[in-house]
């Protein structure tokens, strides 16, 4: 009995958020973990946009490099794409630097991991959004312009808004995708929670409390991103009657 | 601009003496079309002043979808020329309006209702009538809203206002695109095969709209396949073949009297 209260209160010590405790540590790290995420699936989406678009309108020129980076990107493993270009990037740029006569410099992992798995999530963004161009149907689009709407207004207020209802179940499962994938940043050591807890756990010896705590956090994100997507959704798909299995 | 109504008045009231001519709504002069190699309209013109409803029929595939597209360029006309109230489009030389500017004010003045409806499924009723007086033209909500309201009304869905259009059935669906069409306050209205695309027993509380519409004077080019409501509304016919103008008229002479074997043939297989 007093052995349980024992390992309860020490596992509390351990997860304060005050040194000595780890807590804090590991919410900075889910911080970071969350801000590489929103920024990577913002840049992923940026490029998808672009992406989409090329494939759907470019030349053929466009279009076979566009299917080089998607099938590329979708083929090689997200560990061996991100030390690939963590690396090759950082090195490049400092190659250019020192060649110019600059200083080497540290490239910030925050920056890197963002740019590294916003390409990644460009890939599968381009397929997400193609896709959802393409089911928005034509006859809504020409009514628009049968009554002389103009081509941005007709983007923003009819495109867009039928494309999202397509595109959110997609885009919802690359946000997910996006908040594990930080985790894949470990091994290039940037602070991220999967970092911070294994720190943690290797300083104090925890393992199990540390990774069922980061598990916890991890889930607890899932949970209120996938309540989040669901909101949308709805909102998205409002005036299609649900389709029911 | 005189309104065409005054028109027919004059012509009822002085039988005596010659109408004066009513302005050119809508004139198509030697309209071509090609789809890569396949040349769907051969040259073709017509003209429908203020008021007048004039019917295009002909068989699948004869070209008339594509000359409705042509008149507000939804398709862009391989030759030809495109005049609405005496403006003529401006055209690059591939078809494709010269300035965008001029086709939208020129599409805002042309209503036009698909066959497959075509309403924006993620607005309701009421939105989808307000969209573009209120976004496009700049109409204040309020005004948008009462005279949505008021044409809502008038086609039998003042209670569909806040529904969504899958909720709505064809024919109510139908009513309501009409309705959006006439909330722009067009000049004239297309229609492409409004009831096509509907169940027999809907047909009708759409064409009682077109109907209504034509009985107050609006001009408007309809291509449809109900031969009989044609025959009832229409000013002026058109028989469309392959992509050329087989045969026109009156209607009662049209489809009374008609003179060319294909549109005798025709008329036959229709109805
Ligand atoms: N966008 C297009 N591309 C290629 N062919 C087309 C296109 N639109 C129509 N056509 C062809 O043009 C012909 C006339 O079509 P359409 O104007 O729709 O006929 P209708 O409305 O009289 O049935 C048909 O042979 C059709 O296949
Ligand atoms: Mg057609």
């Amino acid at each position: 009995m007093t052995a349980l209260a024992g390992a309860a209160a020490s596992t509390l010590d351990l997860l304060q958020l005050a040194p000595p405790g780890w807590g804090g540590n590991l919410l900075r790290g889910l911080a970071n973990s969350v801000l590489i995420a929103a920024g990577a699936f913002g840049l992923g989406l940026g490029l998808g946009t672009l992406g989409a678009f090329g494939k759907l309108y470019g030349g053929p020129v466009l279009r076979d490099l566009l299917a080089v980076y998607t099938t590329v990107v979708r083929a090689v493993p997200e560990l061996v794409l991100i030390l690939i270009l963590y690396y090759a990037v950082t090195d490049s740029v400092n190659q250019i630097l020192l060649a110019f006569g600059y200083e080497r410099i540290q490239i910030s992992g925050l920056a890197a991991g963002i740019a590294v798995l916003g390409v990644v999530q460009g890939a599968y963004a381009t397929e997400v959004l193609r896709g959802a161009i393409q089911s928005v149907p034509v006859g809504q689009i020409e009514a628009a312009r049968a009554m002389g709407m103009p081509p941005g207004l007709l983007a923003r207020r009819v495109t867009l808004p039928l494309m999202l209802a397509n595109a959110l179940p997609g885009l919802a499962n690359l946000w997910l995708i996006a908040t594990k994938d930080t985790a894949l940043l470990a091994v290039v050591g940037f602070a991220e929670l999967t970092q911070q807890t294994r720190q943690a756990a290797g300083a104090t010896k925890a393992y199990f409390t540390f990774f069922m705590a980061a598990g916890l956090l991890y889930l607890l994100l899932s949970i209120l991103s996938t309540w989040g997507f669901a909101r949308l959704e709805r909102r998205a798909r409002r005036g299609l009657p649900e389709v029911r299995g | 601009m005189p309104d065409p109504r005054d028109a027919r008045e004059t012509v009822t009231d002085m039988p005596g003496q010659a109408a004066p001519a009513r302005d050119e709504a809508i004139r198509v002069e030697g309209l071509r079309k090609s789809f890569g190699r396949l040349e769907v309209l051969k040259g073709v013109s017509l003209t429908a002043r203020e008021g007048d409803v004039v019917a295009v029929i002909g068989g699948s595939g004869s070209g008339k979808s594509t000359m409705l597209r042509c008149i507000n360029f939804l398709e862009h006309p391989s030759a030809g020329r495109i005049v609405i109230g005496g403006e003529t489009v401006a055209m690059k030389s591939d078809g494709s309006p010269a300035d965008r500017r001029q086709i939208e004010r020129i599409r805002q003045s042309l209503g036009m209702v698909f066959q497959q409806f075509n309403l924006w499924t993620h607005r309701t009723i009421l939105e989808n009538l307000i969209e573009v007086p209120v976004h496009v033209l700049g109409v204040p909500r309020a005004e948008a809203v009462a005279r949505a309201e008021a044409l809502l009304a008038r086609v039998g869905l003042a209670e569909k206002a806040q529904s969504y259009p899958a909720f709505l059935s064809g024919g109510q669906q139908q009513r309501a695109a009409i309705a959006r069409a006439l909330c722009m306050a067009p000049r004239a209205m297309l229609f492409d095969e409004p009831t096509s695309a509907l169940d027999p027993e809907l047909v009708g509380e759409v064409l009682a709209v077109i109907r209504d519409l034509a009985a107050e004077g609006r001009t408007m080019v309809l291509v449809t396949h109900e031969m009989k409501f044609a025959r009832e509304v229409a000013s002026h016919v058109i028989y469309l073949h392959n992509g050329v103008i087989e045969e026109e008229g009156p209607p009662d002479a049209l489809f009374g009297n008609p003179q060319s074997d294909r549109l005798k043939q025709f008329l036959k297989s229709v109805g």
